[in-house]
């Protein structure tokens, strides 16, 4: 064959040959790299990594039950760790003031309770499977003391509610821990729900345009229209009050989804539009290749990094969504906890001031939704470095 | 309008023969995308070509040229006209009415080479899976054998076989046209319609892809239909060039016919734009005056009236269709007869002179406003070399 294979066009293969490795390298990959240079997306995604660990073993981590509970710690403050050869608790007298007829709590510290590491309590399963009763730490009770009535002057080991506890008594760390399983997966869930559905409609409306395209544009638009904290509030007030928790989860995630997937859809359509054009789908129609191939081989896996990006950074909107839900009584409902129902506690002035620990859970959210933002820029500055 | 241009030419010669080819696109407006105009993109073209020669298709941006190409392998569903290729197996196939199951089974043999080296090859894809992407749909080879003959597409194109493994951005442009050719001869096509498969590339790389693209044809039995936006680069590589304007022919011919007895102004405005490599004869090519028209809103009568110096009422109101107006010359032009074109001058007519009277001979006369030039006049002394 007479082609020239050197001169100009050659001499650059062998320019590029140093380049090697990243000629290898597919696009994800490069795409892994760039991500790997945004420090905030990093942070976020290690503390997202952290927190989601923390909610599969809530129960693990938590010492007490979450919703163990117990008048004689109602709004109980911060319990206070001193070291006595290692974290302890003071001992707790409960005296009753006549006047008010209230109970009055006194640290003793005369005497201390050490806390103990992998300490045996109320008992639980596992990722809803093993069943133990195995605790990462707590401070055991006195068996007598475990369900007796206080007895007054008499000092007893302070319960260790690192977050302080609610109205009910209830440990507050204890259910921040049992609420992010809800307000962590609840999101993700729907956006994965949406990003199904996004996908498939957005995918098939940019790739055959026409009358689908034309439908689901104008359906996108008219759900788009609609207030979406109204429309969310209406569709979980229509939901049944007896139903399940699982139930009521899985439709909230379905409510969530159904107006996440409108954006997503909107943006795989943008860019179906575009890989429809390409000539490769050309390419690969003219070999032969059917509508289907193409689609499966050429505009998914295109739009696939767009999609997870679109995805990330749809989640930190449907968790605030819960949030605002559950806050507002139409999400999540009593017995099951969330962020958002724990907010509800502090929904008064009054008791925020005097409380503040309450705003805890806020805490928690906003630290998710900060991540997830900080996760969702790096993954779209690496998918789309010059965007 | 249809003209019978393949008239003096042996049915067996014939690899594909284009009548009367429309495409319109529907231009959509309003809230419930009504169709309220139509792009005349292609609009009754008429051509052939015989089997192992190159036509060239040449016309400036937008004048439909990619269309037509996209029209013949059905990525456009044409709106009008037929379509036959001449199938070594299936025998004259309409391609126009195939169904999805007989398509699939003629486009083995109608493959494309694109124009945008960046838009052809799909960034996700190793170069591998991209040239074998053809195989694997028509399940053609498998396993080994599948990576051998991607190995030996890549080695006919003049890449290495270890190329296979890298995605496209770590190649250069010219490589990466390579590797759009290897693709479209994995499945040894008749016809490859070659896409403007240059135009996006250096003027070094050019030589070696045209070079290729050659190299190609005499070794696998190609037949080309070579579309590019100027008469420079088809030049050494067609057969016969036809010329497009606004979704219309306007002159078909033999290479050499066209270049040195042009029929149709505008042939000869894009003539006088090649830049010429003769030293004696520098200049700056020269572009042509205004727009090429919309193809929703043409001009009446002869579409290229608004441009062409020679044009006469009856260009305004009268459309003159395509004709064969020397035998195997056609022109779509009222005065094909009468006007004395310019076309490139003869090696042996180059004519030797001092550059000032050098570049008063080539003013341009697209934009001069004098009757049609009389052959070569301006005092200039021709020489014969030989
Ligand atoms: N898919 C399409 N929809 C609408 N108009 C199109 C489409 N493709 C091409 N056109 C129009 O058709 C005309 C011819 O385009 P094209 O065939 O790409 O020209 P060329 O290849 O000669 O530059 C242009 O005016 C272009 O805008
Ligand atoms: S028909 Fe008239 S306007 Fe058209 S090219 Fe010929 S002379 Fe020019
Ligand atoms: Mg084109």
């Amino acid at each position: 064959m007479a082609v020239q294979a050197g001169s100009a066009d050659d001499t650059r293969a062998v320019a590029k040959k140093d380049k090697q490795d990243a000629g290898q390298m597919s696009q994800r990959q490069l795409m892994f790299r760039r991500f790997k240079q945004s420090k905030l997306a990093v942070f976020g995604l290690i503390v997202l990594f952290l927190m989601y660990l923390m909610a599969a073993f809530s129960s693990f981590l938590a010492p007490y039950d979450y919703d163990a509970i117990d008048s004689s710690s109602s709004y109980k403050a911060p319990t206070k760790v001193v070291w006595a050869g290692g974290p302890a608790v003071c001992g707790e007298v409960q005296t009753l003031d006549e006047v008010n007829l209230e109970w009055k709590y006194a640290n003793d510290c005369t005497k201390t309770y050490p806390i103990q590491f992998f300490n045996r309590s109320y008992p639980y399963k596992l990722f809803g499977l093993i069943p133990t009763n195995i605790h990462l730490f707590g401070v055991p009770q006195q068996p007598a003391d475990a369900n007796a009535v206080p007895t007054e002057g008499q000092a007893r080991p302070a319960k260790l509610y690192l977050l302080g506890g609610d109205k009910e008594g209830r440990d507050v760390f204890s259910r921040m821990l049992q609420g992010s399983r809800v307000s962590l997966t609840v999101g993700l869930v729907g956006v994965i729900f949406a990003t199904v559905l996004g996908s498939i409609l957005g995918t098939a409306s940019g790739y055959f345009g026409g009358a689908i395209d034309n439908v689901m544009q104008r359906v996108i638009e008219l759900i788009g229209s609609i207030p979406t904290i109204p429309l969310w509030a209406a569709l979980a007030a229509a939901l049944p009050g007896n139903i399940s928790v699982v139930r009521r989860y899985f439709f909230i995630t379905l409510i969530l989804s159904l107006i996440a997937w409108t954006g997503l859809a909107r943006q795989v359509r943008g860019k179906v539009l575009s890989y429809r054009t390409a000539d490769y789908t050309s390419a690969a129609r003219a070999a032969g290749g059917s509508h289907m191939r193409v689609i499966l081989t050429h505009m998914v896996p295109n739009a696939m990094s767009h999609i997870i990006v679109v995805a990330a950074l749809a989640v930190p909107a449907t968790i605030l969504a819960e949030t605002t839900l559950s806050f507002l009584g139409f999400g999540m409902q009593a017995p099951a906890v969330s962020w958002g129902t724990l907010l509800q506690d502090a929904q008064s002035i009054a008791v925020v001031t005097r409380y503040p620990w309450l705003l805890l859970p806020g805490v928690a959210v906003v630290l998710a939704l900060v991540c997830y933002q900080f996760l969702g820029d790096g993954l779209r500055d690496a998918a789309d470095p010059y965007g | 309008m249809t003209v019978e241009s393949t008239s003096n030419v042996n049915e067996d010669e014939i690899l594909l023969e284009v009548k009367n080819l429309k495409k319109h696109f529907p231009i959509k407006g309003g809230l419930m995308r009504r169709v309220v105009g139509e792009v005349k993109a292609v609009d009754g073209v008429n051509f052939f070509i015989k089997k192992g020669e190159t036509l060239g298709l040449v016309g400036e941006s937008g004048c439909g040229k990619s269309t037509t190409g996209r029209a013949i392998l059905r990525l456009h569903e044409p709106t009008d006209g037929e379509i036959i290729f001449h199938d070594p197996k299936l025998g004259k196939v309409h391609i126009e009415e195939l169904n999805a199951k007989d398509l699939k089974r003629v486009r083995p043999n109608m493959q494309i080479i694109f124009q945008d080296p960046f838009s052809s090859l799909d960034p996700r894809m190793t170069v591998g899976r991209i040239v074998a992407e053809p195989l694997v749909i028509n399940n053609v080879v498998k396993g080994r054998a599948l990576r051998d003959r991607v190995a030996e597409l890549l080695t006919v194109v003049g890449l290495r076989p270890e190329h296979a493994t890298r995605y496209p951005h770590a190649f250069s442009g010219g490589q990466r046209q390579r590797i759009g050719i290897a693709r479209a001869l994995a499945l040894n096509p008749e016809l490859v319609i070659c896409d403007e498969p240059v135009s996006a590339l250096d003027v070094s790389v050019q030589a070696q892809v045209l070079n290729l693209l050659e190299d190609l044809q005499e070794q696998f039995n190609l037949t080309y239909l070579f579309v590019a936006h100027d008469l420079s680069v088809v030049e050494h590589i067609s057969d016969r060039v036809a010329v497009m304007y606004v979704g219309y022919l306007v002159e078909m011919a033999d290479t050499e016919d066209l270049y040195y007895n042009p029929q149709h102004p505008y042939t000869e405005a894009l003539l006088a734009a090649i830049p010429k490599p003769d030293p004696r004869n520098r200049h700056r090519p020269v572009r042509l005056p205004g727009d090429v028209p919309s193809p929703a809103n043409p001009p009446t009568g002869c579409y290229f009236h608004p441009r062409c110096p020679y044009a006469q009422d009856v260009c305004v109101t009268e459309r003159p269709p395509l004709r064969e107006v020397v035998p195997n010359h056609w022109s779509a032009c009222h005065f094909s007869e009468e006007l004395n074109l310019k076309g490139v001058p003869r090696l042996n007519e180059i004519p030797v002179t001092t550059a000032p009277s050098a570049a008063d001979a080539n003013r341009l006369q697209v934009e001069g406003t004098e009757p049609p030039h009389s052959g070569s006049s301006n005092g200039e002394v021709t020489v014969s070399l030989q």
